[in-house]
């Protein structure tokens, strides 16, 4: 995610975003980073990744276009907010790092991880799976032209494989 | 105590060139009361989502006045997003909330401002830049200038009787408001 994390911010910026929502997340990270840096885009951290489905609709509402990052255990916060979305029919576009899903250490994040796109779906979401890191960046490209030039809500979730497994191996003795 | 309606069109006769976004249920039926725009937004659900659809609306529109008109239970569900707002800081957001201390439109059960929870007094430790709270009819205007005329973000608390208006109710169609609010303020519904 390091590596294509300025590719990434480049391209959303090219293709027009100017806020970006987010909860801190060890997989986005290096994204934030390269969109804290942007002065021509809005940076706004949240509680709870739900407020962020709310600033994106909000963004679109007022002539912006906006991107929405958080993890999988964070989709679940958002289920009843995406009825604006699918009810109004608002261009989404979420990224979503996915945990609880390859060589996961935190059990907690298993159900989440395994339920992620299936909510998604059911709440209404176009869901775009990419598990390998060099077609990262293609697939949000795409992603980005289905949700604003085809008015769709789209997550594109960015496989745990890609994203890398976190072991605690540094804070606690292993197995 | 006041009069949710008269509140309402006290504040809304100021508002000039303001967009306005409502919180679903009866603040979304005072502000119909009042009248339908092309620059009202009005939730019918997404409870919790009135605020921070007002904060990404303020931040695309730097220029232009926004107001967030919702309710107690509303807001109370949007909690966070008041810390959210704090943060960024948007001069020119204002949230009006019409406090009755009840849920309104599942049995007027006591919501938790009934119990002593101070939504002014949340907004102001957050960091907002304004936040008060309006009892007496005396107050009400001086309430409403602070909407349209304080640099924000700021959060003005009217408390209101617990008595229900009659029901006024705007379009329900989502893509319809969607696209006529986007219109009225960008030009285009699409781009």
């Amino acid at each position: 995610m390091q590596e294509i994390a300025d590719a990434l911010c480049r391209t959303l910026v090219e293709s027009g975003v100017r806020q970006v929502g987010f909860v801190p997340d060890a997989g986005h990270a290096a994204l934030i980073e390269h969109f804290a840096r942007r002065d021509n885009v809005r940076s706004v951290v949240l509680t709870t990744e739900e407020e962020g489905i709310a600033l994106c609709c909000g963004a679109w509402l007022g002539g912006q276009r906006a991107v929405l990052l958080l993890q999988s255990s964070g989709v679940g916060n958002c289920i009843n907010m995406l009825a604006m979305v699918k009810e109004c029919r608002f261009p989404l576009l979420m990224l979503v790092t996915m945990r609880g899903q390859w060589g996961e250490f935190n059990p907690w994040q298993v159900p989440m991880g395994q339920a992620t796109a299936d909510a998604l779906r059911g709440a209404g979401m176009i869901v775009q799976p990419v598990d390998e890191a060099m077609r990262v960046v293609e697939t949000v490209q795409a992603a980005t032209r289905l949700a604003f030039a085809s008015y769709r809500a789209v997550a594109v979730l960015i496989g745990q494989r890609v994203v890398g497994s976190k072991t605690f191996a540094d804070d606690v003795p292993g197995p | 105590m006041l009069d949710r309606r008269k509140v309402v069109a006290s504040m809304l006769a100021r508002r000039g060139e303001t967009l306005l976004v409502t919180g679903l249920g009866s603040t979304t039926w005072d502000a119909a009361a009042c009248g339908d725009r092309d620059d009202n937004f009005y939730l019918w659900g997404a409870m919790g989502g009135a605020a921070m659809a007002g904060l990404g609306l303020a931040i695309a529109q730097p220029a232009r006045r926004v107001l967030v008109l919702t309710g107690d239970g509303e807001q109370l569900m949007g909690l966070g997003a008041l810390a959210t707002i704090a943060v960024q800081a948007p001069t020119n957001l204002a949230i009006a909330v019409i406090d009755n201390e009840r849920y309104g439109e599942t049995g007027m059960q006591l919501t938790h401002t009934a119990h002593g929870v101070d939504l002014a007094s949340v907004a102001s430790a957050c960091g907002f830049a304004v936040a008060e709270t309006i009892r007496e009819p005396g107050t009400v205007e001086r309430g409403c200038e602070m909407l349209f005329d304080e640099t924000g973000p700021v959060m003005v608390v009217f408390k209101v009787a617990d008595r229900k208006s009659p029901m006024v109710l705007p379009t329900r169609d989502g893509p319809w408001i969607k696209n006529r609010f986007r219109r009225a303020v960008t030009g285009r519904a699409d781009e």
